[in-house]
């Protein structure tokens, strides 16, 4: 599996959505991403990439396409790979 | 009710936008909005933490016209089954919502809230000493309210801002909903002492939460059993926040484990860590652990708030006297609300209680006489501070999927459904996540081939796993 299909898998699990409707995703955009969808979503990309999230980054974790800044940038996650 | 000129200059709402107001701007929104009500009558307000949601609340009890406080996000079914229940004469609500009552005329338009008139007018009788309405549980829809007094409010007011210790110099940032018990009751000892609110409709997982709890200097703010879990894993105890005083925590039993971790983080920080206890039926604060307390009891929920007492009752309704024996809680006092309205009738019902609440929640004090919950008579979860009735969320379910049979159990925070349909799992959990409004993670479907019940046809919920275990 590709680091962004791994990426995308960790919303589709997190908020039972399609892997289509996950990739224009913002926070609080649907009923299931709220802050305890939230929880789930980090736990899900933490397990995925088996990475530690900082603060930080779990509350700026605003957006599909932020979240993946922050992977590439903060936590070396190659998403071209 | 709120004597909001006594305290004119002082700063009443920082809003998320950064706007501020004083307690005289406060008043004048409350009398602008209010004024174009002739005389007492029932309103419902839509909250959400902003102004305009603030000012109705404040501005309907200082002119005697009586709230029911819902969420602006409420599933419109339910929102339907209250008003057709309760048939308000107004109703004030979020201007971007307001297009949706086509049938109810704009009245008036301030701070992004709007008022509407309803085609209802004096409907039901309201009885005198009637001050507010409030949702039992919120999430599974029913119409059951609780009904509070001003004096239940004044009472309950004054014991919190007394045992916490409120002034003016206070700013408790919000974190729980303007509809909540626990949330009113931050606003009401903040205006109380003429202290500072800051609203914000953002939560601790959003970025915006916390800059704005840094750049408004907040003293505090409450959180739920399942807040603590989030500020846990948010590595909370390691954050350098200077202007914070002290937290809350109600809405639920906080797990000793983090009880214990909070407090320690307190004391270690010269911080305050307040864990309280409290039920919409006791307007909303019953007990409350003192600060410093905290560490050597945790897990507790402390001792009567101020004005108020315990009890505890044995099968038979004798008073126990004995420390560590199990018993039901009683409480009484001032705060105690004057009873539940199922019916547009019951609003005109007076004090049923008497200043004494059967809690239905079972527990025990220590040799010091500090209380700690062990458990609860009744059938509903907490389920991120909302109280969720099992029979209730089982009934809806089975209206709605007449197919199959199901059976609700479960602890605080995490729902088991058992259904007897292995095709109906994520059905199951995004209806019944889509009508509470809580997220479908508190919620797991398991398939079973037959729910066990007994000869009388009543459920066996002792032989569904998990066992019905609530402590």
């Amino acid at each position: 599996m590709s680091n962004l299909e791994k990426y995308t898998n960790a919303f589709v699990e997190a908020f039972e959505v399609t892997p289509q409707d996950a990739t224009n995703l913002k926070y609080q955009d649907i009923k299931a991403w709220d802050s305890v969808g939230h929880m789930g979503l980090v736990s899900a990309l933490e397990d995925a990439f088996d990475i530690m999230m900082e603060t930080e980054d779990i509350i700026d974790l605003s957006s599909f396409e932020k979240g993946k800044e922050i992977l590439s940038d903060k936590y070396e996650i190659d998403f071209s790979k | 009710m709120w004597k909001l000129n006594e305290f004119k200059d002082n700063l009443a709402v920082i809003t998320e936008n950064g706007e501020k107001y004083t307690y005289a701007q406060l008043n004048a929104f409350c009398e602008n909005l209010t004024s174009n009500i002739k005389e007492r009558c029932l309103v419902f307000n839509l909250c959400r933490n902003e102004i305009g949601s603030l000012v109705g609340y404040v501005g309907f009890l200082n002119a005697n016209i009586v709230p029911l406080m819902l969420k602006a996000d409420l599933d419109d079914e339910l929102l339907n089954e209250c008003l057709n229940t309760y048939k308000p004469d107004y109703i004030n609500v979020p201007s971007d919502m307001a297009d949706r009552f086509t049938k109810f005329s704009k009245v008036f338009e301030g701070l992004n809230y709007t008022l509407l008139k309803t085609p209802f007018n004096h409907e039901f009788k309201l009885n005198e000493d009637l001050a507010l309405l409030l949702t039992t549980s919120g999430s599974t829809g029913s119409p059951k309210l609780v009904r509070q007094s001003y004096k239940n409010i004044e009472a309950n007011t004054k014991s919190i801002v007394e045992y916490l210790n409120l002034n003016e110099t206070e700013r408790a940032i919000t974190t729980l909903p303007m509809n909540y018990t626990y949330g009113i009751s931050i606003i009401n000892t903040h205006l109380w002492v003429g202290a500072s609110l800051i609203l914000t409709e953002k939560g601790l997982m959003q970025k915006e939460f916390w800059t704005q709890l840094k750049d408004s200097n907040a003293t505090s703010f409450g959180g739920v059993p399942y807040t603590y879990e989030m500020l846990y894993r948010l590595r909370f105890l390691r954050m350098d926040l200077p202007s914070l005083k002290y937290l809350t925590q109600a809405g639920g039993k906080l797990s000793p484990e983090l009880h214990e971790k909070f407090a320690k983080w307190a004391i270690d920080n010269n911080k305050k860590f307040i864990v309280m206890y409290g039920q919409t039926e006791a307007t909303a604060r019953m007990s409350y652990l003192p600060a410093e307390k905290s560490l050597e009891k945790y897990g507790s929920m402390g001792i009567a708030i101020p004005g108020g007492k315990f009890s505890l009752i044995d099968v038979n309704g004798n008073e126990i006297n004995q420390p560590n024996t199990i018993g039901e809680l009683v409480y009484t006092g001032d705060n105690v609300t004057l009873g539940y309205a199922e019916c547009g009738q019951d609003l005109q019902k007076g004090d049923e209680r008497n200043g004494v609440l059967v809690t239905g929640d079972m527990a025990k004090f220590d040799e010091d006489g500090f209380f700690y919950i062990v458990g609860r008579k009744k059938r509903f979860l907490k389920i991120y501070g909302n109280r969720v009735n099992l029979d209730e969320t089982e009934r809806l379910i089975k209206t709605h999927f007449v197919e199959f049979d199901c059976a609700c159990t479960g602890v605080d925070d995490s729902m088991k459904i058992f259904i007897t349909d292995s095709n109906a799992k994520d059905e199951v959990i995004s209806f019944i996540s889509e009508k509470t409004g809580l997220n479908r993670q508190a919620f797991s479907v398991e398939f079973i081939k037959e729910i066990p019940k007994n000869e009388a046809g009543k459920t066996l919920y002792k032989h569904l796993e998990g066992l019905f275990v609530n402590v």
